[in-house]
């Protein structure tokens, strides 16, 4: 099957800093590929990248055939506006370590902001799907509630569904339950593995290796901004044979 | 030490500290108050004068558009703080000079010199207007409320920019990558997510230089515009009774920022409460008992 998103001799720099080199990435619909790898590694501005919240200063991402940020002819390719970036940046969603739910909008209001504001869809339509999205990851009762009434894993269990409100055709998690407190830790990996079962594509970079394990189709390792093994949760995790990825798990564990 | 184990609480007297210097203090200040006000008291002030002026319809006109001036110099100020500030976090480099450009230059000369500029327009440009379309005595359109609203208004904008930008930085930079990331554009990501927090620090800093607008209005009698202190002018201009009528705009220019500092204070108890994660609650739309259930 055709891959979903390709990054292909991806270049970033911070600066003179070299923090992506080289990257080449891709991930089928489906699919669901766990990213790790050390602090500073690279993984978070890799998914930044993609989402273009960061510049590339070299190669490309391109999503479900699209080159982000850029319109492509022939050889050409021209810059989009400020508008096109946005609406590429509709079909990638994207959860963040911090939550970033909006403290002054509703559980609610937070979810229909992106399909009512951004898409323009009937608000009718999109609470209905938004309140369908909150039972899913089991919030039901708590549409009307603020962000700060909420816990950590609550929090992060209405981005999930924040972003799954646009309908994307892949999902970002950057270490989704890094800030979380241990006991929470659970309920926003159980819905990250629901979505994982119902066919959603994701790119999770996670410490979480018990995760990684159960639900990756592949797992990628990551090193001073280069992805230094591949391979599939048994090679990389179970008998790692490049002594940084060996090292790096028996830290972890 | 054993003194103070075996003693029982009950037998101690805490003595009061004598507050001898407050005292004294207190006792200087009222005394000079007394003084002060006898001065005035047994001064050469006819404080009939004040009295028979204070609501005359002249004091009363001027008072009208002292206020009017001060909202509608407020609101070109908020309109064009927004936007300089907005443009000058731009990542269109035009843009930003352009907002730097306009603060440089409307805060680094006096308030009082930008009026005279834009009431002697016609000096230099004895018409405006596009060539060809249409064209206007600039003389005719500069009227003094036109130069006073635009020369307070613009530079007021310049101040309010570095406001509004203070506020703006002070949201973390998630909230505009969250918005980004579910398909804003970064100018409906500023409006929507990220002004609206900024509100809670942007509030409290208006409302003062709203306060501080009342008195620069001020600065328009210079150019005919007759706001309070213009019109007590033309009256002792006539009967020479300067301080008692300086006295008249003095009392009204403290009673409308005493109004005012009064709905600062509402408004900044309302902002301060709103927005943040527990203070909310208080302001939920849903009656308290689900409330309590849902937290
Ligand atoms: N905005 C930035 N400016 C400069 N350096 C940055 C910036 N963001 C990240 N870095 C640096 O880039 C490197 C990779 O960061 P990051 O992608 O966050 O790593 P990871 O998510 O793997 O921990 C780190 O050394 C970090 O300090
Ligand atoms: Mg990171």
């Amino acid at each position: 099957m055709e891959a979903l998103i390709v990054a292909h001799g991806l270049q970033k720099y911070f600066g003179t800093f070299h923090v992506l080199q080289d990257i080449d990435f891709s991930i089928r619909k489906g699919e669901v590929v766990c990213i790790i790898g050390p602090s500073g590694s690279g993984k978070s501005t890799f998914l930044r990248c993609i989402n273009q919240l960061e510049s590339i200063e070299g190669g490309y991402v391109s999503v479900d055939g699209e080159i982000a940020g850029y319109r492509r002819d022939g050889n050409h390719l021209y810059p989009l506006s400020d508008r096109d970036v946005a609406r590429q940046r509709q079909s990638v969603g994207m959860v963040f370590q911090r939550f970033h739910l909006f403290p002054h909008r509703t559980v609610l209001e937070n979810i229909i902001e992106g399909p009512v504001g951004v898409q323009r869809r009937p608000k009718q339509q999109c609470a209905e799907e938004a309140r369908a999205l909150l039972k899913r990851v089991g919030l039901a009762h708590k549409a009307d509630a603020y962000p700060g009434e909420l816990s950590g894993g609550q929090q992060q269990r209405v981005a999930i569904a924040r972003a799954l409100a646009m309908k994307p055709k892949v999902m970002l998690f950057d270490e989704p339950t890094s800030a979380l407190d241990p006991e929470l830790v659970g309920e926003v990996l159980g819905v990250m593995k629901e979505l994982a079962a119902t066919g959603t594509t994701m790119i999770v970079v996670t410490h979480e290796l018990g995760f990684c394990r159960e639900v990756a189709d592949r797992v990628v390792f990551m090193d001073a901004g280069r992805i230094i093994e591949t391979g599939t949760p048994a090679e990389i995790l179970e008998n790692p044979t490049n002594p940084r990825v060996k090292s790096f798990i028996s830290a972890v564990l | 030490m054993s003194d103070t184990r075996l003693a029982d609480p009950g037998q101690f007297v805490v003595v009061p500290r004598r507050k001898i210097g407050t005292k004294i203090l207190a006792l200087v200040f009222i005394t000079m108050l007394v003084l002060l006000v006898r001065a005035f008291w047994l001064g050469d002030i006819a404080w009939s004068y004040v009295g028979e002026n204070l609501f005359s319809k002249a004091v009363m006109a001027g008072v009208v558009n002292t206020i009017i001036m001060t909202f509608c110099a407020m609101a070109l100020g908020i309109l064009l703080g927004v936007l300089a500030a907005v443009m000058r976090m731009s990542d269109n480099p035009v843009l930003r000079s352009v907002s730097v450009g306009y603060i440089w230059l409307f805060r680094g000369t006096p308030a009082l010199l930008q009026l005279l500029l834009w009431f002697n327009l016609a000096l230099i440009f004895p018409t405006i207007g596009i060539p060809g379309l249409f064209s206007l005595r600039t003389v005719d359109v500069m009227t003094p409320f036109v130069a006073a609203f635009l020369g307070l208004g613009i530079q007021q904008g310049a101040y309010t920019a570095e406001v509004v930008r203070a506020g703006i930085l002070s949201i973390d930079k998630g909230q505009t990558e969250a918005a980004l990331s579910i398909g804003m554009t970064k100018l409906r990501a500023t409006l929507k997510i990220v002004l609206p927090q900024a509100m809670r620090v942007i509030v409290p800093p208006i409302g003062n230089e709203t306060i501080g607008m009342v008195k620069l209005t001020s600065l328009a009698s210079v150019i005919q515009y007759s706001e309070v202190l213009r019109s007590v002018e033309d009256i002792y201009y006539v009967n020479s009774r300067v301080i008692e009528l300086l006295i008249v705009a003095a009392i009204w220019y403290m009673a409308v920022v005493t109004v005012l500092s009064i709905g600062q204070m509402y408004i900044e108890r309302y902002f301060s409460k709103g927005w943040g994660a527990t203070g909310r609650k208080e302001t939920a739309p849903a009656p308290p008992a689900t409330i309590e259930e849902a937290v």
